[in-house]
């Protein structure tokens, strides 16, 4: 198991270097275009200076290495001399900068960082909760009344979209009720009680709203699996063999189900990252999320490049995840 | 439905088993019986309510539910009755098309990666760029390479209707292959495929015999969420005017542009969400039934 | 009384605000904080590196022009006494100079005074050309910005300017820093991060915290000229989110007390409206929606000389196409179902301001289908089987193409009905507005290239002079490979007479005869129905009814008197 990671984490870098090119590409090869969103009083000769002040008058792949050197060697560089408080070199390096704030990349997705994690990573959170428990009661009780209720909400979940179950959340508690405000507050610090209860107060409708979709999913692939296992032979062996239930249900049976629930949930964490871009849209929780859509928006390519890469990081860091996680799980399965 | 190939050639007994077993599913029978009265409702029903859902009588807007217009009207006075019954065929057929689109793409990527160690790096890799690629721009570009042409070859219509469904499926299928390769990876150090392997059964009937009726569920499941993904989906294309043209009902589509009129005329809202609900409920019911209906362990019960 | 669950620091604010200055009612910052919400977040306060109407507005509580347009498009001062003009001496006699003269003891926000060197530097920054400075329109013949004195600047024209208020004059070309901005001229114009998310200004505000594309926290300016202004001592401007939910903060919840730019449809903005909480208002300029005819032929067979003057258009080219095409369109109807209260019927596409307004095309907002179908029939527009009128094989079928914005959808919508009641055939298209706007080479859906019989979009021009805006429809600003589809003139419209008068007013120094010649050009579009105006759009945004001194402006920033804002 070992050696399969160490090989690998070799075998990613080229892979994201590729991802990195053909994210490019697409971004590039894209119509949109960073002069698209200014009032059309600003006349088409600025446009075409504005355009080459930005660089894109530059060939493409003179731009992708360009990015490649800010993103891999001066953000790194930056990084280092700011943890130790040291400086390489002159110190005058050109960061990762947006078009559209003219600030370094990396700044703005840390300061997103905190807001998304909070709503968005905790949506998660709780959906995994929530999700695990129904779709393991749902499959012991199959086709009882909870089997059935569960379904129920959980296709509700997923085929009622979050545009909508979030516009219903606010008209109902922000509108009628007043009990939670219907626009997130990002420079709200939590100091007392009090401003602890605000925060909690202004993330519960886009945490519901997130968890309620997310659980839909999980808790469906959680009871299938289950389903699937509880009629295995071992089951019936380990009843046999005069096992309690408890631990043949929890134990055996659950662990061996894991395997999708895990897949689904590594594959869901980068999204954490990602953020929820309807839902950050409708609480205005103005996180990874609201900035990558306005990235996309405004075609501004370093930012969307720069979200986009990180994504797909995560993205391959966890699939490498899960797939370790399966050999736990099931130590039947080997990759070497 | 993929598992169809697996069967046929079974003879008739085996499918006069699923059928029975089929029978006894509770759940799968009222399923199948609201799934055929949706079907009904959106192929036969506008011969029977013949309004016309593109018509605005504008003097009529914003109406709640009379006798002229059962389910009211919009904001330019369209029926709609006459909306949801005509957006339901597009979103029927996309969230079907690009369901198993995704669905067959998913799975054979996930069987072949799970199952061939050496395709198992590279299929997976690919699995890994597809998901991290950013969408929104990936949209635009397709949009503008084959619209047009899309649009000559077949008209404006059938053009966008090409282009949705291949659009969602090509970018929908990873996480059922995922999935299926997670769950194959465990199932090919079963014993029963250890068994078969060692009498020399070629890998192409152990995938298709033995491993691919063990990792259904997972792919029911997929199917089910697929169907309200891509309703979904088609209606944020159109938002982003990469769908049918705007005055084209669809679904998706009409909940979304109903959404902010959800306090004035509540209607708008309620009969769309509906539509997709039952649609996705019944698709995951007759799913549950052909899974277990499908798997020999239940059906001997 | 203001909603209890509102952001608590603020109300904190408020409380502490109240109790300190009590009495004192004239006092800055006496009423606490504000909040604006601005539903596209401001991603900068330097309007020079984006001239977005969101990022513009939002520095405009910053950092000043030296004059504003008010409420009703007449310049006021802003840090200058006196607008400067020919009569008194200001603009000089040939119309190639203007001195502006900087008021007295004028303090930027950090303390130091403010010079006419501020002013030069100001110019030179964004007539440098590697910065890539986006209002460099307004610097437009500009050959020399001098320091005259401390408190004197002279800009030189290269030509005779009839009006020489473009810089400086409106929120888009506000004065900098020279101090603070020194080293980020040109190439360096993006590196300095700090400055342009905190300029130091003359405006009544200071940023304390810049979240980009979010949260924006000001604090009074110590500095500002007003003692009294502005009254409240902080100013939450928060971003993000969808017109909808901007109008419903302000409207039904009253966690805000000002939104902006709330184009979402009127019975809904109506019906929150009701609840009391908050107004609605709303502010013409001269933004007008409209279609533009293609009078090219934009086949795809025609390949690279589709939309291009090469290729007449096989059936827009007929006058009387044209002419039944909006005789057919019921423009109260669009203004009902579009815009309410923030539109007017319009004739003209320069309707603004009123001594341009031409009183010659009356009679637009009374739709004739009757009309129009008796004119297609004179024309020998014969009615098909299909219900689509032809001659000589020619369809009258239409590829109508818009942005992707929920009023566009309706009004293609309906006018696609209207003019399938006189026998013309529309397909809908409509393209994503960063595409559609961008002008990007590669992409078939730009708004230049047209490759559709005809499209809908608004424009308007900045400031309350059209003359720049009027010559956008002269045979030079036609889009075409060759220019690299850079042009303003959407129709390909090329008539003479047209570019004379677009001449003749470059040259033209008098107020009454420039509106003359406006209204000429004016007409020859509407009467040759080159461009079919639909609606006059107004600006619209919401303010709690507790907020006093709002005044909409829509030929400024909507802000532009933000110091004179307070609590009822």
């Amino acid at each position: 198991m070992f050696h399969y990671t160490i090989r690998r984490l070799i075998f990613t870098i080229p892979t994201l270097l590729f991802i990195s090119f053909v994210i490019f590409f697409i971004l590039d090869t894209a119509p949109n275009d960073p002069t698209g969103n200014l009032p059309l009083t600003i006349p088409p000769e600025v446009r075409v200076k504005i355009r080459a002040s930005l660089g894109l008058d530059q060939p493409m792949f003179i731009r992708y290495l360009l990015w490649c050197q800010q993103f891999f060697i001066n953000e790194p560089l930056n990084m280092i001399e700011q943890w130790f408080d040291i400086t390489i070199g002159d110190g005058t390096r050109l960061r990762v900068t947006s078009w559209s704030t003219r600030s370094p990349v990396v700044d703005l997705v840390v300061e997103r960082l905190p807001q998304t994690l909070w709503v968005v990573g905790m949506s998660y959170v709780v959906g995994i909760l929530i999700a695990i428990p129904i779709g393991v009661i749902s499959a012991y009780k199959q086709y009882s009344w909870f089997d059935q209720l569960g379904t129920f909400f959980s296709m509700l979940g997923f085929s009622v979209p979050t545009f909508f179950t979030g516009l219903l959340m606010i008209v109902i508690f922000s509108v009628h009720l007043r009990w939670f405000p219907s626009i997130y507050d990002t420079t709200h610090k939590v100091t007392d009680w009090s401003s602890f209860v605000f925060q909690v107060k202004q993330m519960i409708m886009p945490v519901m709203v997130l968890a309620f979709f997310n659980a839909a999913q999980l808790s469906r692939f959680m009871r299938a699996s289950m389903l699937d296992n509880l009629q295995q032979d071992y089951v019936r062996t380990a009843r046999a063999k005069g096992l309690k239930e408890r631990v043949v249900v929890l134990t055996h049976v659950l662990r061996n189900s894991l395997i999708p629930v895990v897949t689904v949930i590594a594959l869901g964490v980068p999204q954490v990252f990602g953020g929820a871009i309807i839902t950050e849209q409708i609480f205005k929780v103005n996180g990874l999320g609201q900035l990558l859509i306005i990235g996309i928006q405004g075609a501004d390519i370093p930012l969307v490049q720069t979200l986009t890469f990180i994504f797909a990081v995560l993205i391959v860091l966890f699939n490498l995840i899960a797939d370790i996680i399966y050999g736990l799980l099931d130590p039947r399965i080997r990759y070497d | 439905m993929t598992d169809t190939t697996i069967i046929e050639g079974k003879g008739r007994t085996l499918w006069g088993d699923v059928w029975d077993q089929y029978k006894t599913h509770k759940g799968a029978l009222i399923g199948t019986a609201v799934f055929a009265f949706i079907l009904f409702a959106v192929f036969i029903g506008p011969y029977i309510y013949t309004a016309d859902p593109q018509y605005l009588s504008i003097r009529d807007k914003n109406q709640g539910p009379s006798l002229a217009y059962p389910l009211g009207t919009d904001q330019l006075g369209r029926d709609m009755l006459a909306q949801v019954l005509h957006g339901g065929r597009v979103s029927l057929a996309v969230g079907i098309i690009a369901m198993a689109i995704s669905l067959l793409v998913g799975t054979a990527v996930g069987l072949l990666a799970g199952y061939f160690k050496k395709l198992d790096g590279p299929l997976m890799r690919m699995t890994d760029l597809f998901l991290a690629l950013p969408l929104l721009p990936l949209l635009l570009v397709i949009i503008m390479l084959f619209r047009d042409t899309l649009r000559g070859m077949f008209g404006p219509e059938t053009g966008i209707f090409i282009l949705i469904v291949s659009i969602i499926g090509a970018t929908s299928w990873m996480h059922t292959a995922r999935i299926v390769r997670g769950d194959v990876l465990a199932q090919k150090e079963r014993e029963f495929v250890m068994a078969a392997k060692s009498i020399g059964t070629p890998d192409r009937r152990i995938i298709l015999r033995h491993i691919l009726p063990n990792v259904l569920s997972p792919i029911m499941v997929s199917a089910t969420l697929g169907v309200a993904n891509a309703i979904i989906t088609e209606s944020a294309l159109s938002f982003l005017g990469l769908g049918f043209p705007s005055d084209f009902p669809t679904w998706g589509r009409l909940l979304f542009d109903g959404a902010n009129y959800m306090t004035l005329t509540p209607a708008r809202v309620v009969w769309p969400g509906l539509a997709i609900s039952l649609t996705v409920l019944s698709v995951n019911f007759i799913g549950d039934g052909l899974r277990d209906a499908l798997d020999p362990r239940i059906r001997g019960r | 009384m203001k909603i209890p669950n509102l952001i608590l620091a603020a109300a904190g604010a408020s409380l502490l605000a109240t109790t300190a200055f009590g009495a004192a009612h004239e006092a800055r910052g006496r009423d606490g904080n504000v909040n604006i919400i601005y539903w596209q977040a401001a991603s900068i306060m330097n309007p020079y590196l984006s001239g977005g109407t969101k990022d513009v507005d939002a520095s405009s509580m910053v950092i000043e022009p030296l004059a504003h347009y008010d409420e009703n498009g007449n310049m006021v001062t802003t840090l200058v006494d006196e607008i400067p003009t020919v009569a008194n001496g200001g603009v000089s006699a040939d119309l190639t100079s203007i001195t502006w003269k900087l008021s007295e003891g004028l303090l930027w926000s950090d303390g130091t005074p403010v010079t006419a060197n501020d002013v030069v530097f100001t110019a030179n920054y964004c007539m440098d050309p590697s910065g890539g400075c986006q209002q460099l329109a307004k610097f437009s013949d500009v050959t020399n910005v001098e320091a005259l004195d401390d408190r004197t600047v002279k800009i030189t024209f290269g030509s005779a300017k009839p009006f020489p208020y473009g810089p400086f004059v409106g929120s888009t070309t506000p004065v900098l820093q020279a101090a603070q901005f020194a080293g980020c001229s040109g190439a360096a114009a993006p590196t300095c991060t700090a400055a342009n998310f905190k300029p130091i200004g003359t405006g009544p505000f200071v940023v304390s915290e810049f979240r980009a594309n979010d949260t924006i926290t000001l604090t009074a300016n110590p500095n500002y000229r007003d003692a009294t202004k502005p009254a409240f001592a902080t100013l939450t401007f928060k971003g993000g989110g969808d017109a909808a939910s901007a109008a419903r903060a302000v409207l039904e919840t009253g966690e805000f007390d000002y939104a902006w730019n709330l184009q979402i449809a009127p019975e809904i903005l109506a019906q929150m409206e009701a609840k009391g909480m908050g107004t609605v208002l709303s502010g013409f300029g001269p933004l007008v929606e409209r279609l533009m005819i293609n009078l090219t032929d934009p086949s795809a067979s025609l390949g690279d000389t589709r939309s291009t003057v090469a290729n007449p258009h096989p059936f827009m080219t007929d006058i009387a196409v044209r002419q039944a095409l909006s005789m057919a369109i019921d423009r109260p109807l669009l203004v009902e179902v579009g815009y309410g209260k923030a539109g007017k019927v319009t004739c003209n596409v320069l309707p603004s301001p009123a001594i341009y307004d031409s009183p010659n095309n009356a009679g637009c907002e009374i739709q004739d289908i009757a009309g129009a179908n008796a004119m297609l029939d004179a024309a020998g527009w014969a009615m098909g089987s299909d219900g689509v009128r032809a001659k000589d094989g020619v369809r009258l079928s239409i590829l109508y193409q818009t942005s992707t914005n929920a009023v566009r959808q309706d009004f293609q919508a309906l006018i696609k009905q209207w003019w399938g009641e006189i026998g013309i055939e529309t397909e809908l298209k409509n393209i994503d507005a960063a595409v559609f706007f961008g002008g990007d080479q590669s992409s078939p859906d730009t708004f230049q290239k047209i490759f559709a019989d005809l499209e809908m979009y608004a424009n308007n021009f900045d400031g309350t002079d059209p003359e720049a805006y009027m010559g956008s429809w002269k045979c030079s600003e036609i889009p075409s490979p060759e220019n690299a589809w850079l042009g303003s003139n959407m129709p390909r419209h090329c008539n003479a007479d047209y570019d004379a008068l677009v001449a003749e007013m470059a040259g033209t120094a008098d107020i009454s005869k420039r509106a003359e010649l406006a209204i000429a050009m004016n007409d020859i579009l509407m009467q040759n129905y080159i461009i079919i105006p639909l609606v006059h759009r107004g600006n619209v945004s919401a303010s709690a009814n507790t907020l006093a001194g709002v005044k909409l402006n829509a030929w400024d920033s909507e802000l532009w008197n933000i110091a004179d804002w307070s609590r009822k």
